[in-house]
């Protein structure tokens, strides 16, 4: 039988967090995500014995997860922007030492301490780079409830498949919302003990270093070749998106995320008016579906991107679609959710342009 | 005169122990752990480092937990301590080293976990992970070499670096009226009730070589009854940035940092209360 609830995004993410087996979690309180911290240590130690921890600062807990994650645990932690920034060194040695372990950011508006509404404005951080050195987190964005508890199970499974940091990059709205979400049943901790994790020295084998330190040049382009042909890998086998009524479109909205949503209201407002929109939404923001988004560009008009800050994803738009088709971009900034008709008056804007 | 000394001793010591007799096992006194890797340490010559390295290699051997100790190395002098000590060893960031021992102690609450940090990683950059650390009583043993200055980078001042002394940022003599006294961090943690046990040794004699050894004993042991967090504090010299002979920082080690880091234990679990 299914199990249906009601849920508040953050608190169903913890739920996930718990029903996935995790062993660890770290993490300090910040708006709009404090629900998780607050979730697990009411309930997870009882039910699985997860830890569960408070740390005293971001820049801890991420080295916390560093340190919990190289024993082959499944770890994770959780913040929003302004603790994200100051994980950013952690997470770029967490990367090169390529340790399994999943991250959530619940985006509020920036720059700054910015506001504590939501926000997509760490689309670059989140998908480019964010700290030091070549890395690429996997980046998974969800849309919903429901997917706030999906790409939890899906974080874990990508993050130990590939050996590499799993970033969600959910925002403020959907980890304050509650809608309808179906859990999936309890898994057990595994206790698994992996070959590259530092558990002790036994005298079968050699020691574990797990470092990201490599003196030698030329060792640390070996490292980084290596890293980046995981990376070319990871392209190649987890892309994920999602096109809804794209076939015979004039126009695609292009958004990720809570955006996406917005964008099929407005996509059904146009079809009102006999303007045919449709929907894509990519669902890994890394990788990211650039093939699907430039063969889409054969058969529609323009691509108009919507986001949730100043134009940050559109940029990749942009590159896929390779200036074949018009990339128009609408969005708004500072915790601010662009609605249905405002996204709709853009369209119009642009339609009455490709028509006359 | 002091070579004159020397040669004295060397005599001594020949009719005292017939070479052949060294050689016999029930005469073997110093051997290499296996704890220990061959891989030559970079260490300057003299620096303290490598004795104490030595003496917590010797440590996990003769508890004979190689099997159940993890290890974390900070950033500074000490950053390729992983080369050296053969155990599971992670490589923490600057000044982290303590938050990233608390995540492995977490999840494998029945291993020893180790952090060894010099005094830019503990006592600067990673002060407020040192503070919480020992706060929360992690039951981990924190290793805190203190030579006063920063080896790594070529000589800057250490939280840690004694008034008046010289280094490549305090060219003129570290100045209060500037840069504040040095800090007592190990003093300053004792405080805490998550600490179970916080000594001072020093590793510039064969004496306090062997109360340093027995203090990092004491870090391990402790671990087994889940008490809370030992710390060790080792002063200890740098030759080559104080600009001094292996001998001559001994002396002055003994001179300067002792008076003001004065060995002995701050805090050790007599008290029925820390015991209980």
């Amino acid at each position: 039988m299914k199990e249906l609830k009601l849920m508040k995004g953050n608190e169903a993410l913890a739920e996930a967090a718990i029903r996935v087996g995790c062993d660890g979690y770290f993490g300090y309180p910040i708006t709009p995500q404090s629900e998780v911290l607050e979730y697990l240590t009411q309930h997870a130690k009882e039910r699985t014995g997860m830890v569960v921890l408070q740390a005293e600062s971001e820049i801890a807990s991420i080295n916390m997860i560093y340190g919990a994650a190289g024993t082959g645990k499944k770890v994770m932690t959780t913040s929003s922007s302004p603790g994200i920034s100051l994980m950013q060194e952690g997470i770029s040695y967490i990367a090169c030492a390529e340790l399994p372990c999943l991250l959530v950011n619940v985006v509020r508006g920036g720059p700054g301490l910015g506001t504590i509404q939501p926000s997509q404005g760490d689309y670059f951080q989140t998908v480019k780079g964010g700290g030091h050195g070549d890395y690429r987190l996997i980046v998974l964005a969800p849309s919903t409830v429901q997917e706030m508890v999906d790409h939890v199970k899906l974080g874990f499974d990508l993050a130990f498949k590939w050996r590499n940091p799993v970033m969600i990059l959910s925002d403020g709205a959907l980890g304050q919302m509650m809608e309808k979400v179906e859990l999936f049943p309890q898994m057990p901790r595994t206790n698994q003990i992996y070959p590259w994790a530092t558990t002790g020295k036994t005298k079968d084998r050699e020691r574990t270093i797990i470092t990201s330190l490599h003196i030698q040049p030329d060792k640390m382009q070996e490292i980084n070749l290596h890293l980046q042909k995981k990376y070319k890998a990871i392209e190649a086998e987890e892309l994920r998106y999602e096109m809804i009524d794209c076939e015979d479109a004039d126009l695609v909205l292009v958004a990720f995320g809570l955006v996406a949503r917005i964008c099929q209201k407005t996509a059904q407002l146009a079809k009102e008016k006999g303007i045919k929109v449709g929907v894509f939404r990519p669902i890994s923001l890394f990788p990211y579906p650039y093939q699907a988004l430039n063969q889409l560009a054969d058969n529609v008009k323009a691509f108009l991107t919507v986001e949730m800050n100043a134009g940050q994803m559109v940029e990749d738009v942009r590159l896929a679609v390779n200036g074949k088709i018009p990339v128009e971009f609408t969005g708004r900034m500072g915790g601010i959710i662009p609605t249905p008709e405002e996204i709709l008056n853009k369209i119009e804007e642009i339609y009455v342009g490709e028509t006359a | 005169m002091n070579e004159k000394r020397l040669l004295e001793e060397e005599k001594h010591f020949e009719t005292m122990i017939a070479e052949e007799s060294l050689c016999t096992n029930e005469n073997l006194v110093y051997e290499k752990p296996e704890t220990l890797t061959d891989t030559p340490m970079h260490y300057c010559p003299g620096c303290g480092h490598g004795v104490a390295h030595r003496l917590i290699a010797e440590v996990v051997a003769e508890l004979d937990i190689q099997d159940k100790t993890i290890g974390v190395a900070p950033v500074g002098c000490s950053v390729f301590a992983y080369n050296y000590l053969n155990f599971d060893m992670t490589e923490a960031a600057h000044g982290r080293a303590s938050a990233v021992a608390t995540g492995i102690k977490r999840v494998l609450p029945d291993k020893y976990v180790f952090s060894y940090q010099g005094d830019g990683d503990l006592a600067a950059i990673g002060t407020g992970e040192t503070i919480h650390t020992c706060n929360r009583g992690e039951n981990i043993l924190i290793i805190f070499i203190n030579n006063g200055i920063y080896g790594m980078t070529g000589g800057q001042m250490a939280p840690t670096t004694l008034v008046g002394m010289k280094s490549t940022t305090t060219p003129f003599g570290r100045d209060v009226e500037i840069m504040g006294n040095p800090l007592k961090i190990t003093e300053l943690i004792a405080q805490l009730p998550g600490v179970y046990y916080c000594t001072r040794v020093a590793v510039n004699t064969p004496n306090n070589v062997r109360k340093a050894k027995k203090a990092i004993m004491n870090g391990f042991k402790y671990q087994e009854l889940k008490k809370g967090l030992s710390f060790v504090e080792i002063v200890s010299n740098c030759p080559s940035n104080w600009k001094m002979t292996p001998i001559e920082s001994n002396k002055w080690l003994e001179e300067h940092m002792l008076p003001y880091y004065p060995l002995g234990d701050i805090k050790v679990p007599q008290n029925p209360q820390n015991a209980e």
